[in-house]
């Protein structure tokens, strides 16, 4: 019964995150490429490109969810593996250039050849071909999240004691992508970029295009999430997360299923982070900041952590406050994201889909919906 | 006490009385200066340095800048320096003022380039005969460096004077340099490497492989040579091992004065205080206020800013702490995750706040006079700042602890951690203890500002900088025991020194973080973990 009433609730959401996605995938084509300029319903380039940048980061934020909002893992390093994916999505970008750079070597990137380096170091190698470099996207943050995660759950590092080394180790990450002699630009970062699967990275129809392949990559994203949750293997992640010793003392292997949200989250980041850097055109080791990692967070918090499509929601929401934001008002950025973070803390702990919720519970003789979502806070 | 008070007096008035007849001897010379023109001066110049008396170093000083002149009424030759149209005369002797005189009355006693060298080589050779032995010992120094064979006889009549040991030692040394560098008899090779090999510097090491490598010097030499470069380098490993624990010393200094706060916070409360940082920030800007405060009305007093910044620092980030509490955190006991969150957000606030207060850019906190300069021990140079800032970490450390242990407000912090509801039923108020925890470990982040003020950039993102930090020393030292800090941040401070020769100031933090992740799957609770019967939170 119980279980019946949360998988209806669940396929309903799907299926209205998953039909505004098809909505956009179609329309946003459309109206880009189809209508006339001068219209009213056309949408310029840069919009394309600024709603796929949205989507990039909705992804990472429905990745983080998956470990947050189920599992009762706060990573307080998930753009580590957001940065990795786009990292190894740059090292091809960079290699397709070819001789186009401004020194004109065929081999070496431009920061290479200014570095006197005479030949490509060797984890470069196999980056010229886009299939090996969409491996490595899911390969290389799936790799670093197993390793660390491995030793982390193992040991049973929880709660604020994980959040903080995850922040560790996005912050020793940040500090060598920052070195010029490991081979990833350095400071710069990679950029520059010319084209990608043979086509002009700056025209119309590939920055649709790759708008599209966010839509597409969310959307499957989307249903893996979910179809996790609504499985029998998504219970356990819930229990896990609101009293795991209960569920080790039951019997189950916690560590295995944590390891496995934790590494699959991972991947997904690291897809967001490969669409992503094709659409902004550049990738550099600030995207390791502890505070990019914090930032998601925020979306997760204020769309309502442990909802999946509020995930999406917060993170659509909160930077397209950036955007505005910072070029309208950019003294009061800063206040209006801290005050996000105090105030969806302090007054909206079920985020923006829980909001419904909370104030149907607030009303005198209302039915409480005992549906699985994060009620109480014991598991923190 | 009394025998030594009368013999320093005896002393005094013997130098008094030595220094006037000197003076009255020394006036012909000086008169001397201005008469003959160019050889004139330099038969003076000769007498004065013959004559071995340091009174006479600012008139050859005054030479050398050109200020020296001779009234044209009189013939006596005056120290001129322009004031206003006209000239202030002194007496070069003693520097009595001797009145005003427009330029027409005075001639420049001028001086050609044998005259300056001249002028150079005595001015050394008095200052090797002077009183005051750290003059004598940095004429000794300024000798060994340059080397020059021209300042030997000199260092020779200097050293047959010299009683202070040390000054001796540094003069011998001088004069070995020399030998060594013209080159001299067997012997006198092999006693200068002697005199050399006491002195464990890189100066030092590269005259003893200049001999060692040279084709005129014996096999004797180059064999003596050999041992002593092996004995400095020795001792210069020694001290160069010496220099890198002091170094750690001080960087783990300021990482304990950075975390101490966040134990009590963290530790102690169990609130994450992402905001931490913040907190190190505001006690650094209310020193820059409190210095604009003295550099605007008591310019005289600047040296007792620090100390009136103190109190100040840890009143104003107490207050902000305190504010934060009762606001935001109170809501939020038992719920960490979101306390940070929260906090967090609060940090990016504060920073903002202070930006557009202050502005973006770095301000100038000055460092008062005793906390400037650096003094030598052995082969270590000590930075007295840094003295300071360790001094004051292992204070603060301290006072904190016996604030926690000896005190009925310690008393009631660890009764409300330990036991809550049991603390509340035993008449403590709670919530005033929260509250004013919060404001603790706040607190001394700002008294950590005030110290950070005087090594960092005040800017808004000082805070930044140290949160990671001051977490990881926190977490690695072991939550909720202060011990537990301390050894932590002197762990982690000495082990980023160590690194940091081998791999880079980068790669030895990333290394050092590593470390971190690793020790944390090995002790989950850190370095000095509580003991006791709850599992997990």
């Amino acid at each position: 019964m119980l279980t019946r009433f949360f998988l209806m609730g669940l396929d309903r959401k799907a299926g209205v995150v998953l039909t505004i996605l098809a909505l956009l995938a179609v329309l946003v084509p459309v109206s880009t490429l189809l209508v006339p300029a001068d219209s009213p319903f056309h949408l310029s380039i840069f919009t394309v490109s600024l709603l796929g940048k949205y989507l990039c980061f909705a992804l990472l934020a429905l990745a983080l969810d998956l470990v947050w909002g189920y599992c009762g893992i706060l990573s307080l390093g998930h753009a580590a593996f957001f940065a990795l994916g786009g990292y190894a999505m740059g090292m091809h970008l960079m290699r397709q250039i070819g001789p186009r750079g401004v020194y004109g070597n065929p081999v070496l990137p431009d920061f290479m050849v200014f570095l006197n380096w005479t030949e490509l170091p060797w984890y470069w190698l196999g980056f010229d071909h886009f299939w090996f470099a969409a491996l490595m996207v899911l390969a290389v943050p799936g790799a670093l999240a197993f390793a660390f995660g491995w030793f982390a759950f193992r040991s049973r590092v929880t709660g604020v004691y994980l959040s903080i080394i995850t922040q560790a180790m996005t912050f020793a990450l940040l500090l060598a992508f920052f070195r010029n002699d490991m081979g990833f630009g350095g400071n710069n970062g990679l950029t520059d970029f010319k084209e990608i699967l043979g086509a002009d990275i700056q025209a119309p129809g590939t920055r649709v295009g790759l708008f599209v392949a966010t839509v597409v990559a969310l959307a499957l994203s989307y249903m893996i999430a979910s179809g996790i949750i609504g499985s029998k293997l998504g219970k356990v992640l819930v229990a896990v997360r609101d009293t795991e010793s209960r569920v080790r003392f039951l019997g189950y292997n916690t560590e295995h299923y944590k390891l496995f949200a934790w590494t699959l989250s991972a991947c997904m980041a690291g897809v967001a982070g490969a669409l992503y850097v094709p659409q902004v055109g550049i990738i550099n080791p600030s995207e390791f900041a502890p505070a990019s990692s914090i930032e998601a967070v925020i979306w997760v918090a204020v769309g309502g952590r442990g909802t999946l499509a509020g995930a999406i929601l917060g993170a659509v929401l909160v930077n397209f406050g950036k955007s505005y934001f910072t070029g309208a008002l950019p003294e009061l950025w800063l206040f209006a994201l801290g005050g996000l973070f105090v105030a969806v803390t302090l007054f909206l702990p079920k985020g923006l889909l829980g909001l419904g919720a909370q104030l149907m519970a607030r009303m005198p003789k209302s039915k409480s919906l005992p549906n699985g979502k994060p009620a109480d806070q014991k598991g923190m | 006490m009394r025998r030594a008070l009368r013999w320093l007096l005896a002393v005094c008035v013997v130098a008094a009385t030595t220094s006037v007849a000197l003076a009255a001897d020394l006036r012909p010379l000086v008169q001397s200066l201005g008469t003959g023109g160019y050889a004139g001066t330099e038969k003076g110049l000769a007498q004065l340095s013959e004559a071995g008396d340091p009174a006479a170093v600012p008139v050859i000083e005054a030479l050398q800048a050109g200020d020296l002149y001779v009234r044209k009424a009189d013939g006596v030759v005056v120290i001129a320096r322009k004031a206003g149209s006209d000239y202030a005369l002194t007496d070069p002797l003693g520097g009595a003022s001797l009145g005003e005189a427009p330029a027409g009355a005075i001639e420049k006693i001028k001086v050609n380039n044998a005259l300056r060298r001249a002028i150079s080589a005595s001015l050394g050779a008095l200052t090797l005969m002077s009183p005051d032995a750290g003059i004598r010992r940095s004429a000794a120094d300024a000798v060994f460096k340059s080397r020059d064979a021209t300042a030997l006889d000199a260092l020779n009549t200097a050293l047959a004077k010299e009683q202070d040991s040390s000054v001796r030692r540094a003069m011998e040394q001088a004069r070995a340099a020399i030998t060594l560098t013209a080159g001299a008899s067997d012997e006198d090779t092999r006693v200068a490497v002697a005199t050399l090999a006491g002195r464990s510097d890189q100066d030092a090491l590269a005259l003893l492989s200049s001999v060692a490598s040279s084709s005129s010097a014996s096999e004797t030499a180059k064999a003596a040579a050999a041992s002593a470069i092996a004995s400095v380098q020795l001792k210069l490993t020694l001290w160069g091992v010496a220099q890198n624990l002091w170094y750690g010393l001080s960087l783990g200094s300021v990482l304990l004065l950075a975390a101490i706060g966040l134990a009590v916070t963290f530790g102690v409360m169990g609130v994450i205080n992402m905001a931490h940082g913040e907190m190190v920030m505001i006690g650094a800007y209310t020193t820059f206020m409190v210095q604009e405060l003295f550099r605007a009305h008591a310019p005289g007093l600047f040296d007792l800013s620090i100390l009136v910044a103190l109190p100040a620092a840890f009143l104003v980030s107490g207050g902000v702490g305190i504010l934060i509490e009762r606001s935001v955190i109170r809501w939020l006991y038992g719920r960490p995750l979101e306390t940070l969150l929260a906090t967090w957000g609060l940090s990016l606030a504060l920073q903002q706040a202070v930006r557009s207060i202050f502005g973006p850019s770095n301000r100038e906190v000055g460092a008062p006079s005793w906390m400037s300069g650096a003094f030598e021990l052995g082969g270590l140079t000590i930075t007295y700042g840094r003295l300071w800032i360790v001094v004051f970490a292992f204070a603060v450390f301290a006072a904190l602890l016996v604030a926690l242990k000896r005190t009925w407000f310690g008393l009631s912090i660890r009764a409300v951690t330990q036991n809550r509801p049991m603390a509340n039923a035993m008449g403590i108020r709670t919530a005033k203890v929260d509250a004013l925890t919060f404001g603790l470990g706040s607190g001394i982040a700002g008294l950590a500002g005030v110290a950070l003020s005087q090594i960092d950039n005040v800017s808004p993102n000082l805070g930044q900088g140290y949160i990671i930090d001051s977490f990881m020393v926190v977490v690695f030292g072991g939550v909720g025991n202060l011990w537990g800090t301390l050894v932590g941040a002197l762990t982690l401070g000495t082990l980023n020194k160590f690194l940091e020769p081998y791999a880079g100031a980068v790669l030895g933090k990333i290394l050092v973080l590593i470390f971190i992740i690793l020790f944390i799957q090995r002790r989950p609770r850190g370095l000095f973990a509580l003991k006791g019967r709850a599992v997990e939170a």
